[in-house]
């Protein structure tokens, strides 16, 4: 366990490394910021002085060295734009994207779980056909085009919902959060619907999956005859059986959610770190670009390193460390 | 069967070195084309795929209007309703027209070029690439392999979006920059896909018997063993295609993607969300469907190669 643990630090630190210097280089060659940021009747003695003040002049691998040096130190620079440190701009941002990502999680468990066991259950019959149908549209539909479609709909057609935004929030624990207000649930419905499509879809064709494979199984006949009744051997038994795979897989897409996320936050406005990011690569606000991408690569690591760990102990038959 | 015609077969004259008779082929894929019609769905998605891709293609004899002609478009034409008539009753705009006056149809059909285009040339060029990538790692072995095999776990973990953010991020816009990114997050499927198919195929009698004969490994791995694993490379790669044209779709509408002198669908949609809500819903709905059809049917007909070319479920 120990030895496994310090392989895959060691290996994710290579990561980011490579990361880092993938994303520095790449981003430095985009194009000057400068010539978005400074007005352009500039006279060069001012345009100098901001080149210099941005640190710009110095050469590339320098730039590279001070940006390693200062990451460390939790600093990733400051944004062209807001002029204020890229790290604090990315973490203000995070308990909004994270409250959209958990929502979405959430709806695609307790949706798409119930709604795959009843297709499994019932998978002859036009209930099970139509749920199975849905599953197939929520993979094939890009999720971009489906949020388009809910605004339509919910917003400029019914007028249900508002199409943008965050809502009103209130602190817990320091952190604004929407849902608690009944604004913020009315402007967290439609986003977190988009966003949880695919996962619910997911959800679904899983646990159809893991009901049809646990109803063949011998201790389902065992509890039949035993006389359980059908809802206590399929809500308990065979529930119990199929959660572990199920959870876990959602465990490891639950990353997918943050970074598609991106796409649901620019169509919904929602102010989360993905539509930061979006809106920074198109002013070339290179600190925020490179401080999202080590952000999001980090968590990334880091959950894919727990799922792992939970899965372990959740199954004891699977052993961390070499596979050869 | 497959691998008993292949040891049957040793021809050393052959260039090819799998030399399946015709006739036996022929009748293999009449079979294969019979079996796939039986499902009503698939073929209904096969045919309507091969009118979209027909309509992509002469899209420029085609399309009433050409959307990119500045001379045939008109601002007093924009944002039409479906159905609208220009001012001296010429033509109609069947789709409605978007802000600058554009056929809606037009930009539908050119759209549909690019983004099918883009889908379709950076699968392959990924298919090519992985597979070579795949087979070399596989025959090679050892610690070649398990480092190759370590980087494709490791982007394979990251989701497409997030790999594809971070090129963009990196490279900025551009059609062949899209098509650059959508080949480095494809690659790794087809690598680990082959890969797996070659442990398989790799402990089957007629590579022994190849291996007896003392052919050259280079001929054993690409005239003999992948050539059996092209049906699931043709199943993956369809089903692929079907998921770069969603992600370069997704890309283009938050400006990742393509220029705007190359409007794929996915811009299209993004052009007109501005205008969605201020009721000119068409100009976003329609390319969306356009997009929504394309990604269906080739989902319909890559299900249904699963199921046909499948050796596994056939046995």
């Amino acid at each position: 366990m120990l030895a496994f643990l310090i392989r895959r630090i060691s290996q994710s630190v290579m990561v980011l490394l490579v990361m880092s210097v993938l994303v520095f280089v790449g981003v430095f060659y985009i194009g000057n910021p400068i010539d978005i940021l400074i007005a352009p009747d500039a006279t060069p003695a001012e345009y100098a002085r901001a080149v210099k003040e941005l640190g710009l002049d110095k050469p590339m691998l320098d730039q590279y060295w001070i940006f390693l040096k200062d990451a460390v130190h939790g600093d990733l620079g400051n944004s062209f734009v807001y002029n204020e440190p890229a790290l604090k701009l990315i973490l203000q941002r995070m308990p909004a994207t994270m409250e959209l990502a958990v929502t979405a999680m959430l709806m695609a468990v307790f949706i798409g779980i119930p709604l795959g066991m009843l297709a499994g259950i019932k998978h002859d019959t036009m209930l099970g056909r139509s749920i199975m149908r849905f599953s197939i549209l929520g993979f094939s539909l890009p999720t971009f085009w489906v949020g388009l479609m809910f605004i339509i709909l919910f917003s400029v057609q019914l007028g249900w919902l508002p199409s943008g935004g965050r809502g009103t929030t209130v602190e817990l624990l320091g952190v604004p959060v929407s849902f608690l207000t009944w604004d913020g649930i009315q402007h967290l419905i439609l986003p977190a619907m988009n966003l949880a499509l695919f996962k619910t879809s997911l959800a679904i064709r899983l646990s159809r999956a893991g009901v049809q494979e646990n109803l063949q199984m011998d201790y389902v006949k065992f509890a039949k005859a035993k006389g359980l009744s059908n809802t206590r051997i399929i809500g308990l038994h065979v529930m119990k059986n199929i959660m572990i795979p199920v959870i876990t897989v959602l465990g490891m897409e639950f990353g997918g959610l943050i970074a598609f996320a991106v796409v649901t936050e620019t169509i919904f406005s929602w102010p989360g770190m993905g539509k930061l990011v979006i809106d920074s690569i198109g002013v070339l606000d290179r600190p925020v670009i490179v401080a999202y991408l080590l952000i999001t690569v980090t968590m990334f690591i880091i959950i894919n390193l727990l799922v792992d760990i939970i899965y372990s102990i959740l199954d004891p038959r699977v052993r961390l460390g070499d596979h050869n | 069967m497959a691998d008993i015609n292949e040891v049957k077969q040793p021809d050393f004259n052959s260039v090819q070195g799998d030399g399946v008779l015709p006739v036996k082929e022929e009748s293999l894929l009449v079979q294969s084309l019979k079996e796939y019609f039986e499902s009503k769905t698939a073929a209904i998605g096969l045919i309507i795929l091969t009118v979209m891709i027909v309509v992509a293609l002469l899209a420029p004899y085609i399309s009433p209007q050409n959307p990119y002609d500045l001379m045939s478009i008109d601002i007093m034409d924009s944002k039409l309703e479906p159905g609208s008539k220009t001012m001296d009753e010429s033509t109609t705009f069947v789709l409605g027209t978007d802000s600058q006056g554009r056929d809606m149809l037009s930009s539908i059909l050119y759209g549909l070029r690019i983004s099918l285009g883009v889908g379709v040339l950076s699968t392959v060029i990924a298919l090519i690439i992985g597979s070579i990538i795949g087979l070399w790692a596989s025959f090679i072995g050892g610690r070649t392999d398990s480092f190759i095999m370590r980087v494709v776990d490791l982007q394979l973990s990251f989701p497409a979006i997030l790999v594809a953010l971070i090129l963009l991020a990196v490279l900025g816009k551009g059609i062949d920059k899209i098509i650059l990114s959508l080949v480095i997050v494809q690659w790794a499927y087809y690598a680990r896909a082959i890969r797996s198919n070659v442990l398989v195929e790799r402990r089957k009698e007629y590579v022994e018997a190849a291996k007896c004969l003392g052919l050259p490994q280079r001929r054993i791995m690409f005239g003999h063993v992948l050539p059996n694993c092209t049906p699931e490379l043709i199943v993956i790669s369809t089903v692929k295609v079907a998921g770069a044209i969603a992600l370069e779709a997704t890309l283009s509408f938050l400006g990742l993607g393509m220029p705007i002198t190359e409007p794929s669908l996915g811009l299209l949609i993004a052009n007109g969300y501005k205008y969605m809500q201020s009721g000119y819903y068409w100009i976003s709905f329609y390319p969306g469907v356009a997009l929504l059809i394309l990604i269906v049917s080739i989902n319909l007909v890559g299900d249904r190669l699963r199921d046909v070319l499948n050796p596994r479920l056939k046995k």
